[in-house]
This record gives C-alpha cells, structure tokens and sequence, in this order.
C-alpha cells in the first residue's frame, strides 16, 4: 500500500467513525475522573455497560486526576457538538466557566457521584449521587434493628480525617443510633479508608477493649477498612460476623466474600450505577422536554448476609473493583 | 558509667522508656502478652509487627542518608514490589514471587542510582522521579484494584509466626543483622560514610563513591521491595493507591530520629530501627488512647519535637545531663 492509499483509507476511516451510525441516537460525552479507587474503575465499567444497552454512542475522557483536563475534555465535547455531557467533577469549584460555554451551545450537563459548587444552579441540568448521612443512617438503623434492646458496645472505623464522606457517614449513623440508649460508640478512630490501616487500627481496640470481649459490633466507612478489620479479629482468636457484628459501606465484592465465609453481617451499597439514571433523565429532557429535580438521589441498597451474597459477589466483581 | 552507657542512643532509648510508660498509663493492658494460634498476641507484638516496614525501610535509608543522599522513592517501591508479589502470588511458588518482588527492588534501586551516582542528579530530585512514577506504574500492574491472593505461603509472610514471634518481626531482625554484617563487619560502612562526608575527597583517597552510591541506592531499594511484599501479604492484597503512601517520610524521620545526620558522613542502623520503633510506640499508643483521631497528627508533631529537643546539642540542659551520666563534660 502507497503512503496516499494508506492516508486516503484512514481519512475515509476517520470520517466513518464520525458519522453518528443513527440519527436518532444519543452521543454522550463523560469527563471521568481517572483512576483513582476500584469503585471508580466498575463505576467507569458500568457506566459503559448502561450506555450499550441504551445504545447510546459514549465517548469517554480519563482525566487522571485533574481539573484542567476535564475541562479540556468539556470543551472537546462541546466542539463535537454531543447530546449531553457528564461530568464526575474531582473538585467542588472553578466550573462556572466552562458550563457556561456548555449552556451556551445548549448541550446539558449531569454531574456524576459529586457535586460542585457554581455560582448558579442552573448551569447544569441535574446532579446524580448517593446521599452519603442516609448511607451511614441505613447502616445504624440496621445495627439498632439486629441488635434489638440488648445493650451493644460499637466501635468505629471512621475515613480519611476531613474527607466530607467520613463526616456524612458518621453523621447519619450518628443520627441513627442516637434514638436508641442501648447502643454506643465506645471508640472511634481513622483507618484512612485503607485495608491495612483499618487492620492496625482493629487491632489496637480489640487490645484496648479487653480483648474484644467489651465489643459488640464494629461500623466502618467503607468496605476496605472492614476486610482488615475482619482480618484483625480472626487474628484475634475472634468470630468476626458471630462475635462480633459487622457493618460497612460501598458493597464492594470482597465485602460479600467475607460474607459468604460467614464473616462480614451487613454492608449499604453505594451503587456504581449513577449513568443510568443520568441517561435517563437526558433522554427525557431531550425527548420531552422534561426537565429533571436539580438532585437524583441514588438508591442506598442494604445488603445483609441472608441477601444472596455469592450472587452479589459473581455480579460485581469483573466490574473492575 | 562510661562503660554502662552507651555513647550515643542514650536520648533514644530514654524517649523509647518514657512513650512506652505514656502507652502504659493509657492503656493498662499494654505489656501484656499471651499465644493466640501459636502466635504471640499484645500491643507490644503490634509496635513490633506495624514497626516492621518503616524499620526496614530506615535500614536502606539510614545508608542512602549517610552518602548525603535521600531517597523519597520507597513507599512507591512498596506498592511495586507488593502489586508484583500480589499479581504473581497464585500462580507461581515463594521463591519466584519473592525473586520477582526484589528484583524489581533492584531494577528500582539501580535506576535511582544511576541518575544520581553517574548522571550526577540530586538525590531528592532523582528520586522523587520515581516516587512519582512508581504509583502509577503500580497500579499499572493492579489496574487500579486491590489483587487479592490467598497463597498460603505468601500470607504466611505476613501473618505466621516462628516460634511465637510473628514473621514479619523476624525478618526485619534478619536484615538489621544481615546489613550490620555486611556494613560493619567490612570497611564498607566507613567507605559509604567516607563518600558522605566529603565525596571528593574519598575519590581522591581511592573510594569508590560511584560504587558506593549505586550499592546504597539498591539496598534500599531491595528493603523497600521487602518491606511492600510484607505489606502485602499482611492484608492479603495489594494496595498500590494506599501501600507505603508517605512512608517515605516516616523513614527519613526515623533516622533522623536516631540521630543521623542529614548532611551524611555517620549513621547508626540500630538506632534508626530505635526511631522507627518510637515512631510505632507512639502511634499504637495514639490509637490506644481513644483520642479523637484529629489528634494524631498533633499529638505526632508534639512528640518526635521533643524526642528531637531532646536530641539537640544546642539544649546543653539535657546534654549536660547526659555528659554527666557518662562522665565527660559537654
């Protein structure tokens, strides 16, 4: 093949690519965040799967972290002229400039999992994320439920000090329990939402509250801090699960691995699953015009051990977790 | 006196009595000890067991300081050498996975090296190269998840226990002997505190510096490799976004805990070990406390302050103290 056949072919290539292959099919745009956790990777996973079955052409932009990359990835889709962009912002400010240029071309924007803070709600057309104090309330409700009026010692795995997840999750398990004088927190310290630090952190209450015997139930902020923390009780000679109840939040496979060994009672799902809801409301607002509520709450599922866990576990773990 | 104390590591051992007697008060339990599954079981086995990779770090970092250098790569050498055991650990035997995590080690500790021993590059800038890259290159091999093994061989690494004395312990007590033989039983350690000194001279005098520089940077390297293998296997799996994140740090505090000078020319690798157990003293007895966790970092800062107050020539209170303990004047 000749230098011009080969730039004629990939110029012929190039322009088939661009042609919309239906017309009446939606092109979305979505700034994604990077890499940063296993919950973002299923998210970016699922958000893919959800697009397919709508058959919706999605064109996604990894931003590895950064806001100017976003940014340049919204006005790339602006320029592509798309049906709607989403947007998983990494912060919270410096938005209103660019969604100006989005509202200006009339191309609707939906925020994925965050929230921002521009200078006027009307710059995107809905935001699609969980409610993180109703996720630390459904785990608390559930403790108050199983534990019933016997008088039940929690200790507490909080995240990352100052991240506004952890103080929402404490928040709403806080609100929960408070309605119920059997149930306290009797120790409460970070475990950084890591494994390993969930582990070392376990460790020091089973010491610190005579050898697990005080403790009733441990609540963390996320499933990650739970397997370590379920590692440090079995090191202990303890029956995580049995001994010692256990609830977490983001149903992440692992968590319903330990719950099929028996190890791990409860966890509340943050759902991977925020496109779906998002393409919905695009596809509405495009067909009928109906403009979506400026929140979508996604739902926050509990998910218990006698909730089929292995089958939870095969759903979710080529998601990328 | 002069005979019952130590020269130096008195302001070291004295910080380590008094946060250990701190850990005692708030937490009455702490020194007590029994078998859990042919395991012994007790805050002091965790100061230990957590200590162990900050210590194994210090010891590679403890050498790299004494050439004048610094390395700020080894907690993404972690993560690397923990996603490489962690991929490799269900398919293939110890040896292999411990032969692929160190190599990398090497490979990591090598490249250091190279652009600081023969590019000539400054240390903190050489090796922050690598801190950066080395994260990503890490998550490159998990693909951003967490790889779960369940080789018993390699959990044992991180949670078995030779007669009693949990595994991780015994390693780190290995490579303290293996590198003060190999640094101290040889002109070696005087070579490397030759190069820290003053470079220019040592090469005049016939010391390898280059030689030197590249050996240090590959130790450490080679610890940093164990230390992530032994994070590994602890929880199972491997965490590149979270393993060893900012334990570079702690590293470089625990030798300047144990009185290493950053300006190079003198080290002690027990004494490093000593700071990074008081790092570890300090933080089990945090987390003991029942403090809030707001305080940690607080109640860290107030700390190592002190210990390096403690450690300060300027302060003559102290050292006159000490000199007096010894029978020497300040």
């Amino acid at each position: 093949m000749t230098l011009k056949a080969l730039f004629a072919a990939s110029a012929t290539a190039a322009l088939l690519l661009s042609l919309p292959a239906n017309a009446a099919e939606l092109t979305v745009g979505f700034s994604q965040i990077g890499s940063e956790s296993g919950w973002r990777a299923a998210e970016t996973s699922v958000t893919k799967q959800e697009a397919t079955k709508r058959k919706v052409n999605l064109k996604i932009a990894d931003a590895q972290q950064k806001q100017e990359n976003q940014i340049k990835a919204i006005r790339s889709f602006i320029a592509q002229n798309v049906d709607a962009i989403f947007l998983a912002p990494v912060v919270a400010t410096g938005w209103d400039a660019v969604l100006k240029e989005a509202k200006e071309a009339k191309i609707p924007v939906v925020l994925l999992d965050r929230d921002i803070d521009p200078s006027g709600k009307d710059l995107y057309l809905t935001a699609v994320t969980s409610d993180s104090v109703h996720e630390g309330e459904v785990a608390g409700d559930w403790l108050a439920k199983t534990v019933g009026d016997k008088a039940c010692n929690i200790v507490e795995l909080q995240g990352t000090v100052g991240a506004s997840v952890a103080a929402n999750r404490k928040k709403g398990f806080d609100t929960a329990i408070a309605k119920h004088a059997n149930l306290k927190i009797v120790r409460s310290q970070t475990g950084d939402f890591t494994r390993a630090k969930g582990k070392e952190v376990m460790e020091s209450f089973i010491k610190a509250e005579g050898g697990g015997k005080n403790i009733c139930a441990v609540y963390a902020h996320n499933d990650d801090m739970m397997v370590g923390a379920i590692q440090a009780m079995k090191e202990a000679g303890l029956k995580p699960g049995k001994d010692i109840l256990t609830v977490s939040i983001d149903a992440v496979p692992d968590i319903f691995k330990a719950m099929v060994a028996g190890e791990a009672n409860a966890t509340v799902e943050l759902t991977p699953n925020m496109a779906g809801p998002a393409f919905d409301a695009v596809a509405a607002f495009k067909e009928k015009g109906t403009v979506p509520p400026k929140w979508i709450q996604t739902e926050s599922r509990l998910l218990t051990a006698t909730d089929n866990p292995q089958k939870e576990y095969d759903s979710k773990k080529g998601l990328g977790y | 006196m002069t005979a019952l104390l130590p020269r130096r590591g008195l302001a070291q051992i004295l910080a380590l009595i008094v946060i250990l007697a701190v850990d005692r008060l708030v937490s009455p339990q702490f020194f007590d000890l029994r078998l859990q599954d042919g395991r012994l079981f007790g805050s002091l086995i965790d100061v230990l067991n957590r200590g162990t990779p900050v210590a194994l770090l210090s010891l590679g970092m403890v050498l790299v300081i004494a050439t004048r250098g610094i390395d700020l790569s080894v907690g993404a050498v972690m993560a690397i050498s923990g996603a490489v055991a962690a991929s490799l650990a269900d398919s293939h035997g110890l040896p292999v996975v411990l032969a692929a995590a160190l190599g990398i080690g090497i490979l990591c500790g090598l490249w250091n090296g190279f652009l600081v021993a023969v590019l000539g590059m400054q240390p903190i800038v050489a090796t922050l190269i690598l801190m950066v890259a080395g994260r990503g290159i890490a998550q490159l091999i998990t693909e951003g998840r967490i790889v779960t093994f369940s080789s018993p061989d390699l959990v044992w690494l991180g949670n078995g226990a030779i007669l009693g004395v949990p595994v991780p312990i015994t390693i780190a007590v290995g490579m303290l002997i293996l590198t003060g033989a190999i640094v101290r039983g040889s002109a070696l350690g005087l070579l490397i505190e030759a190069t820290g000194g003053n470079a220019r001279a040592s090469e005049l005098a016939g010391v390898g510096t280059r030689a030197m520089i590249l050996a240090v940077y590959v130790w450490c390297s080679v610890c940093a490799a164990l230390a992530g293998v032994i994070a590994a296997a602890d929880i199972m799996g491997a965490d590149a976004n979270n393993a060893g994140l900012w334990l570079e740090l702690d590293a470089i505090l625990a030798v300047v805990i144990g009185g290493t000078s950053l300006f190079g020319g003198r080290f002690s690798l027990i004494l490093a070990v000593l700071g990074a157990l008081i790092i570890q003293t300090m933080n089990t007895g945090i987390l003991l406390s029942g403090y809030p966790p707001e305080f940690n970092l607080l109640v860290k800062a107030v700390v190592v302050l002190a210990v390096l107050l403690l450690q300060s020539p300027k302060l003559s209170g102290f050292s006159g103290i000490m000199a007096r303990l010894r029978g020497t004047k300040p």
